[in-house]
């Protein structure tokens, strides 16, 4: 009995404390919450890594690079969808993250973009992100990969568009 | 005296109405782009390559509506996830799927190689084929379809693209029919596919 429930206890901690490292980032002043990553087609060069950054300090701070050992090479981007055009800029100058505020990075909008990718990311696998703040320092964190498209990431919606359309969550009648 | 007046005053209501028509121009005139049945002239005569080496044209896709759109494999956001929406749509039209034709055109012709595009294409619904081609075949079939794409440079002396981010939809005969533009809801963009999978000709 009591070692079971070592056993089990172990198993907690195993799990829980990776988690606890990639959601708190230990002391640091900057949270990355609910980080994704969308899974990619077979042969893409490129994938896409989502989160929201939360800045705890009195001073902004700013994400200033990112790296990965799934990928060659790792930026910031904006893209947005004006009038039926997607338009996608690397944000050279990094992301500011306001004092006691956050940024969501998200389908749509900010991204962390993975640039050469070295193997396709698998739906349900995880990928390892090191993130660089011009304050923080550097935040590692465990991203787990979710399906092509999901948009969201199970958070909350867009509005009136629709809330996610990975294969895995279809809201078709 | 009276003559000036009149011609002033006609001066200003010429001048008004170039206002008033330049403005409905630009207001009206992409709606109806997007929207009318037939107008606007959308398409043309093309020569490509699709994603099995072989040679394409037009006239491939003669005889049946056909969905298509313009993107790149190099794109990590919206191109992926509107061919994951259109695999999607393809899935719920069921059998009406089939009468219709799914075409995936790269506006990354330097990058997007048959073969990359094959690979890609097979992480999705297998009737989407991927047509590439020369740079001016590529210029030539997106100045048809009005669909704007431009190289943006990275620091790292690479590219992005910025392109037009919206499905169209053709008649089987080659006719604009309308689009289904990006994050369109599920049950409104399988209605459009469905309407038009419809008119396919029997024979």
């Amino acid at each position: 009995m009591r070692f079971l429930s070592k056993l089990a206890m172990m198993a907690i901690l195993t799990a829980v404390a990776p988690a606890a490292f990639a959601q708190g980032g230990g002391p640091s002043t900057i949270t990355v919450e609910q980080p994704w990553a969308s899974a990619t087609p077979a042969g893409a060069m490129t994938g896409a890594v989502y989160m929201t950054l939360a800045n705890k300090a009195k001073d902004a701070d700013r994400l200033t690079a990112a790296s990965s050992d799934v990928a060659s090479k790792v930026q910031i981007h904006e893209m947005a969808v004006v009038n039926g055009i997607m338009t996608m800029r690397q944000l050279v100058n990094g992301l500011a993250i306001p004092a006691g505020g956050s940024v969501t990075l998200k389908p749509g909008g900010y991204h962390v973009m993975l640039i050469g990718l070295k193997k396709q990311l698998v739906m349900g696998q995880s990928l390892p992100l090191t993130l660089t703040f011009a304050k923080a320092g550097t935040i590692s964190i465990t991203v787990p990969i979710k399906a092509i498209g999901a948009s969201q990431g199970g958070m909350s919606g867009m509005g009136d568009k629709k809330s996610g359309g990975g294969m895995d969550k279809m809201e078709m009648k | 005296m009276r003559a000036r007046q009149w011609i002033i005053t006609a001066a200003a209501g010429v001048g008004g109405f170039a206002v008033v028509a330049l403005a409905l121009t630009l207001v009206i005139a992409p709606r109806q782009l997007a929207e009318t049945t037939g107008v606007a002239s959308i398409g043309g005569p093309f020569t490509l390559v699709d994603d099995t080496g072989k040679t394409v044209t037009d006239k491939t896709l003669f005889g049946k509506p056909y969905a298509i759109y313009f993107g790149y494999t190099y794109c990590p956001d919206v191109c992926p996830t509107t061919l994951f929406d259109l695999t999607r749509w393809i899935k719920e039209l069921g059998p009406d799927a089939d009468k219709m034709n799914y075409v995936f055109v790269t506006v990354d012709p330097g990058r997007d190689t048959p073969k990359l595009m094959h690979e890609y294409l097979a992480s999705f619904d297998h009737r989407i084929r991927g047509f590439t081609g020369t740079p001016a075949q590529i210029a030539k079939i997106a100045k048809d379809y009005r669909v704007y794409y431009k190289k943006i440079p990275t620091s790292d002396g690479s590219y992005l693209m910025d392109h037009s981010a919206m499905i169209y939809l053709m008649t089987a005969d080659e006719r604009f029919d309308t689009i289904i533009p990006y994050q369109e809801k599920d049950s409104t963009a399988v209605a459009k596919l469905r309407k038009l999978a419809e008119t396919t000709p029997t024979s």
